[in-house]
C-alpha cells in the first residue's frame, strides 16, 4: 500500500464516518418508535433537521463572547477528527496512530469542555445548570472509561487501537472473561457520556431533568445544527470504539482493500443491532434522578475494575 | 571549544546577575523606566540560564569549588543532567514571569518596590543555587535563603494580621520541613564529616538507615511542595503575595522540592526500594484527589490555584512513585518512562500554574476583585488576557493538543506497565492510582469551567465585596501581556513537541538510573510521540491540532459559502422565562454543588439554610479543612501545653536560675564521680 492511498482512505473513512452518523441516530429514532408503537418517521429525518437549521438565521445572546460562536466549529472539529482516527471500516491507516484510545478520550474532553464554557457564556440560569451537569457526568464517567480501555489494553498490551483490534480479530478466537465486565460498563459509560436514557434524555427539554440540551440551550441555525451532527458523530464513534474493543471481527486491514465490502457489511450489521440494543435500552429503562448517576457510574467503574482484577488473576 | 566548567561559569554568573539587580532596585525605585529595565534585566537572565542549561543537558557534569563561606568548608557545585533541567524549568518560566512583573509592579511605591526587587532576585538567585549545589553545607543555606526571601515576599502586607498568620505558618512549615533534610543529611553522612554529595553519594547504609533517610527527605521536601498533610501553607502564603511571586513560589519553588526529592532519593540514597515508591505513590494520589477536591471548593481566585498546585505536586509524586515502584523491582525501562512523566509534569505544572496565577494578578489589577463571584463577563473588558487564560485552563485541564495533556499521558502509560510487576498487589494498585488521576484530570475540567464560565463569560456579578485597592478596569499592559503570551506559547510547544522533550528527559534519567527508555522510544521524531514501542501506543498532537484547526476552518467556510452567515443578536432565550437578572447565573459556590453532593463525607461543611419564616433569608455554606482539626490544633495545644509548663521554670528572679546552675553542677559532679 503506498502512502497516498493510506491517507486518502483514511480522508474516506473519516468523511463516511460524518455523513452516516446522523443515520445512526434515524435508525435509533425509528426503532425507538417501533418500540413504543408509533408511527416511525423516516430514517432521513435528521438529515431535513440538520438541512432546515442551516438555513435559518442564527439568533445570538447580546453578551455572548466570540467563545459562543467559535464552540460549534471546534465540537464539530474534534468529532471529525475522532472520526478519522477510529477503526470503523480498516485497520493500520497512516494517521491512525496519531492518537490512541487514551488520547481519543481526552479529544472528547477537550469538546465536552469547550461546551461547558460555550453554555456559561450566554450567563442564563440554564446555561450554568447544564455545564454543571455536564461536567458532573463527565467527571464521574472518566474513571470508568479509563478502567474499561486499561483492561482491553492490558490484555492486548497496547493503547492503540489498531494493536487492540489486530490481537484480537486477526487471530485465534479467545474468550476473555475479563472484557465481559469491561463491555458492560463500557456500554454503561456510553450511554453517559453521549446523554442517552437512562443518564440523560436527549428528547427532553425540561428543566429539571435536562443535562446536554440545558447547555446548548441558547443555540440555534448553523450552530446548533453542527453541535447536533456532531453529537451523531460522536454517538457513531462511541460504538465504533465498542467495537473495536469487544467485537472487532470482520474489519479489514488498510494493505488488503479487497476486505472491505466485507468490512462494510459487517459494520452496518453491528450498527443496526447496536442501534436496536440502544433503542431497547431506551424503551426499558426510565431516566433516572441526576443523583443516581453517581452511583450508576460508580458501578460502571466497579464493573470495570473487576474485570482488570479478573484478568490478573487469570494471568497469574 | 568550551573550557571545562564554561557553562557551569555562565550559570552561576546569572545567579550573581540576579543579586546585582536586587541590590540596583533601591538606586532609582521612583523611574518606572528604571524598574521596568531592573525585571527585564532579570527576564534575560532566565532566557541565558535557559539556553545555557539546555547546552549543559548534553554535556557531561560540571564541577566548580569556590573558596567561600566557612573555613574549610568552600562551596561546591555541580551541573549536571538533573540540575541542568530544574534550571532550564528555572531560568524560561521566571523569564515569562519577569517580564510579567516589569509591567505589574508599576504602580508601587518606591520604598516598597525596592524592597520587592531585591527579595525577588535574591529569591531567583538562592533557587538558582539550591539547583546548583553539590554539598550540604551550601545546600542548606541556598533553601534556607529561599525560604526566608519568599517569607517577606509574602508578609509584603504585613500591616494586614491574616497576612501575618499566613507567613507564620509558610515559615513554620518550611522550618519543620527544613529540620528533616537536615537530619536526612545527617543520616546519609553517617558521621565521616564530610558533606559533599559525592561523600553522601558514597556512603553506604543499611537497609534500615536508607529507608530512615528516604522518609526524612520525603516528608521535609514534601512540606515544601505542598504534599499532604503539610499543604496548609499553600492556600495561605499563595493568595498573602503578589500575583508574580505567588507564580514563582508556586511555579518554581515547589519545584525545588521535586528537585530535592529526586536528587536524595535516586541520587544521593540510590537503590530505590519498590516500598519507598508506595509510599510515595499512595501519599501522591491522596495528595491529587485532595487538592483538586477542595479547589472546587474555592471562590478566592488564588486560593483556588494554591490547592491546584497542591493537586499538580500530588500528580508529579504519583509518577515518581511508580517510577520508584519500577525501578524497586528492577525494570529500569518502565521506572525511566515514570521518572521522565513526572519530570515533564514538572516542567508544565510550572509554565501553566504561573501563567494562571499572572492572569490573576491581572484581574486584581482590573477590577480589584479576588471573589469570583464578584467577577463575571470579563472576556469583553480584557479580552487578551482572556484568551492567555483560556490557553492556561485548557492545559491545568490535561486536554490536547496542549501540554499538560502529555505529561498525564505518559504517567498513564507509566501505569499501563503494570503487567510487569511481580506482586500482585502492587500490579492492581498502580492502574487504581491511574484511574484517580483520571477523575483529578475530569474534575481540573470542572474547576476550570467554573473558573473560566464564573469570571470571563456571561454577565458581570452583582458585587458583594468592595474592590481592593487602585484599579484600572482595563485590559493588561503591554508587558504583563508578553509575560502571559509567552508562557501560552511556551504551553503549546510543550504540548505539540513532546518528543524533543521526552529524549531531553531521557538524559536526566540515564544519569540517574544509568538506563533510560526503550530503544523504540528513542526513535520518537518531532511528529511521534512513542513512549515504549510504536505498536503500544503513540500520540501526534501536531496531527491532533492540524486535523482540528482544518476542520474548523473548512467548516466555517463551506457554511459560510454554501449557506449563510446571517445573525441576528437578542436576548438570551432561557426557556421563555420573562425576568433574568445577572443573580440567576451560577455562581462559583453554585457551581460545585454537585461535588459537595458526591463527595459531603470528604469536607467539614458547616451549612446554614433559612427557616420558611425568615424575613431575610441567608444561605451560607462554609468549608474547612480537617487537616487543622485533626493534625495541626492537637500539635498546637500539646507545643503550648509543654511550654507553658517549661515556663514555671522561668520565675524571672536570679537566685532560682543560680539555684538551677547549682544543681546543674551539683548533677554533674555526682555523675563525674
Amino acid at each position: 500500500m503506498n502512502q497516498f492511498t493510506g491517507i486518502s482512505l483514511q480522508i474516506l473513512q473519516s468523511v463516511f464516518v460524518v455523513l452516516a452518523a446522523p443515520l445512526l441516530i434515524g435508525w435509533v429514532n425509528i426503532c425507538r418508535a417501533w418500540l413504543q408503537n408509533r408511527s416511525a418517521p423516516s430514517i432521513l429525518l435528521p438529515y431535513y433537521t440538520l438541512a432546515k437549521l442551516f438555513h435559518k438565521d442564527a439568533v445570538i445572546a447580546s453578551h455572548a463572547s466570540p467563545l459562543f460562536r467559535t464552540t460549534p466549529y471546534i465540537l464539530f472539529g474534534c468529532m471529525w477528527l475522532a472520526a478519522g482516527i477510529v477503526p470503523s471500516l480498516a485497520t493500520n491507516l497512516p494517521f491512525s496512530p496519531a492518537a490512541d484510545i487514551i488520547a481519543l478520550v481526552a479529544v472528547f474532553a477537550l469538546a465536552r469542555m469547550f461546551s461547558a464554557l460555550a453554555a456559561f457564556d450566554t450567563g442564563t440560569a440554564f446555561g450554568g445548570l447544564g455545564a454543571r451537569r455536564e461536567m458532573l457526568i463527565g467527571f464521574l464517567a472518566e474513571p470508568a472509561m479509563l478502567m474499561t480501555l486499561y483492561t482491553a489494553a492490558f490484555i492486548s498490551g497496547s493503547t492503540s487501537l489498531d494493536t487492540i483490534v489486530a490481537s484480537q480479530a486477526h487471530q485465534t478466537f479467545s474468550i476473555h472473561p475479563s472484557l465481559a465486565f469491561a463491555g458492560v460498563a463500557f456500554s454503561m459509560v456510553l450511554l453517559a457520556e453521549n446523554g442517552r436514557i437512562p443518564v440523560d434524555n436527549p428528547a427532553t427539554h425540561l428543566e429539571l431533568t435536562m443535562i446536554h440540551e440545558a447547555m446548548i440551550l441558547e443555540y440555534s441555525a448553523r450552530h446548533l445544527a453542527l453541535i447536533e451532527w456532531a453529537q451523531a458523530v460522536k454517538l457513531f464513534v462511541y460504538m465504533i470504539i465498542g467495537f473495536a474493543l469487544f467485537i472487532p471481527w470482520g474489519i479489514a486491514n488498510a494493505s488488503d482493500p479487497a476486505g472491505l465490502p466485507l468490512a462494510f457489511v459487517a459494520l452496518v450489521a453491528k450498527l443496526v443491532t447496536a442501534g436496536l440494543v440502544l433503542a431497547l435500552i431506551e424503551t426499558l429503562l426510565a431516566k433516572f434522578r441526576l443523583f443516581i448517576a453517581p452511583e450508576f457510574l460508580s458501578s460502571a467503574f466497579l464493573l470495570a475494575v473487576l474485570g482488570m482484577l479478573t484478568y490478573f488473576l487469570n494471568r497469574t | 571549544m568550551y573550557a571545562p566548567d564554561s557553562i557551569l561559569i555562565v550559570a552561576l554568573a546569572v545567579v550573581l546577575g540576579w543579586l546585582a539587580v536586587g541590590l540596583l532596585g533601591s538606586l532609582r525605585p521612583q523611574s518606572i523606566i528604571f524598574r521596568q529595565l531592573l525585571f527585564t534585566l532579570g527576564a534575560l537572565g532566565g532566557c541565558i540560564l535557559f539556553i545555557a542549561s539546555i547546552f549543559a543537558l548534553e554535556r557531561p557534569a560540571e564541577n566548580l569549588v569556590l573558596p567561600l563561606g566557612l573555613p574549610d568548608l568552600p562551596f561546591h557545585l555541580r551541573l549536571d543532567a538533573l540540575s541542568a533541567f530544574f534550571l532550564s524549568l528555572l531560568g524560561a518560566v521566571s523569564a515569562g514571569i519577569s517580564i510579567f512583573a516589569a509591567g505589574y509592579f508599576r504602580d508601587e511605591e518606591p520604598g516598597r518596590f525596592a524592597f520587592i526587587c531585591m527579595f525577588y532576585h535574591f529569591f531567583l538567585a538562592s533557587m538558582g543555587l539550591v539547583m546548583l549545589a553539590d554539598d550540604a553545607y551550601l545546600f542548606m543555606v541556598a533553601w534556607e535563603t529561599m525560604a526566608l526571601t519568599s517569607y517577606f515576599l509574602v508578609t509584603l502586607d504585613h500591616k494586614l494580621a491574616h497576612i501575618r498568620n499566613a507567613g507564620f505558618i509558610y515559615l513554620l512549615i518550611a522550618h519543620l520541613g527544613a529540620i528533616a533534610i537536615l537530619l536526612s543529611f545527617g543520616v546519609l553522612h553517617g558521621g565521616h564529616g564530610d558533606y559533599t554529595f559525592t561523600a553522601l553519594r558514597n556512603a553506604a547504609l543499611t537497609p534500615f538507615w536508607a529507608t530512615v533517610a528516604f522518609l526524612l527527605a520525603f516528608f521535609g521536601f514534601g512540606a515544601k511542595a505542598g504534599m499532604l498533610p503539610l499543604h496548609v501553607w499553600l492556600p495561605e502564603a499563595h493568595p498573602a503575595a503578589p500575583s508574580p511571586v505567588s507564580a514563582l513560589m508556586s511555579g518554581i519553588m515547589l519545584k525545588t522540592a521535586i528537585y530535592g526529592m529526586i536528587r536524595l532519593i535516586y541520587d544521593l540514597i540510590g537503590n530505590v526500594r519498590w516500598e519507598w515508591g508506595m509510599v510515595v505513590l499512595v501519599i501522591g494520589t491522596i495528595t491529587t484527589l485532595f487538592g483538586v477536591l477542595y479547589a472546587l471548593m474555592q471562590h478566592d481566585l488564588k486560593r483556588l490555584l494554591a490547592y491546584h498546585s497542591v493537586e499538580n505536586i500530588g500528580i508529579i509524586l504519583l509518577g515518581l512513585g511508580m517510577s520508584m515502584v519500577f525501578i524497586g523491582f528492577g525494570h529500569p525501562a518502565a521506572g525511566a518512562l515514570g521518572l521522565i512523566a513526572a519530570l515533564y509534569h514538572t516542567f508544565n505544572h510550572a509554565v501553566f500554574k504561573s501563567l494562571l496565577f499572572l492572569g490573576a494578578g491581572s484581574i486584581l489589577h482590573a477590577t480589584g476583585l479576588r471573589n469570583l463571584n464578584d467577577m463575571g463577563g470579563l472576556i469583553h473588558k480584557m479580552p487578551r488576557t482572556a484568551f492567555c487564560f483560556l490557553i492556561g485552563a485548557l492545559a491545568i485541564s490535561a486536554l490536547p493538543p496542549l501540554n499538560g495533556f502529555v505529561s498525564e499521558w505518559l504517567t498513564f502509560q507509566t501505569a499501563l506497565q503494570a503487567l510487569i510487576l511481580e506482586n500482585g498487589v502492587v500490579r492492581s494498585l498502580v492502574p487504581l492510582s491511574a484511574a484517580a488521576l483520571a477523575l483529578a484530570g475530569a474534575l481540573t475540567a470542572m474547576c476550570f469551567v467554573k473558573v473560566y464560565g464564573v469570571a470571563f463569560l456571561g454577565q458581570q456579578h452583582e458585587p458583594r465585596h468592595v474592590p481592593q485597592g487602585v484599579f484600572h478596569g482595563g485590559d493588561a499592559t503591554h508587558l504583563e501581556r508578553a509575560g502571559m503570551a509567552y508562557l501560552a506559547a511556551c504551553c503549546f510547544l510543550l504540548g505539540l513537541f513532546p518528543s524533543t522533550v521526552l529524549l531531553a528527559l531521557n538524559r536526566v534519567a540515564v544519569s540517574l538510573n544509568g538506563e533510560g527508555l526503550t530503544p523504540a522510544a528513542l526513535k520518537s521524531n518531532w511528529l511521534w510521540l512513542v513512549p515504549t514501542a510504536p505498536a503500544q501506543a503513540s500520540y501526534s498532537p501536531v496531527i491532533l491540532f492540524l486535523v482540528i484547526v482544518v476542520v474548523v476552518l473548512l467548516t466555517f467556510i463551506f457554511v459560510r459559502n454554501f449557506y449563510h452567515g446571517r445573525v441576528r443578536v437578542s436576548y438570551p432565550w432561557a426557556c421563555g422565562f420573562p425576568e433574568r437578572t445577572t443573580r440567576m447565573q451560577d455562581t462559583a459556590d453554585a457551581f460545585a454543588q454537585p461535588i459537595r453532593h458526591v463527595f459531603g463525607p470528604l469536607y467539614l461543611m458547616t451549612r446554614h439554610l433559612p427557616a420558611p419564616d425568615d424575613a431575610v433569608p441567608r444561605y451560607s455554606v462554609k468549608i474547612e479543612d480537617r487537616h487543622w482539626y485533626w493534625l495541626y490544633l492537637p500539635v498546637a495545644r500539646l507545643t503550648g501545653f509543654i511550654s507553658e509548663k517549661l515556663g514555671l521554670l522561668q520565675q524571672g528572679q536570679i537566685r532560682v536560675y543560680l539555684l538551677y546552675s547549682f544543681i546543674t553542677l551539683l548533677t554533674l559532679l555526682v555523675l563525674v564521680v
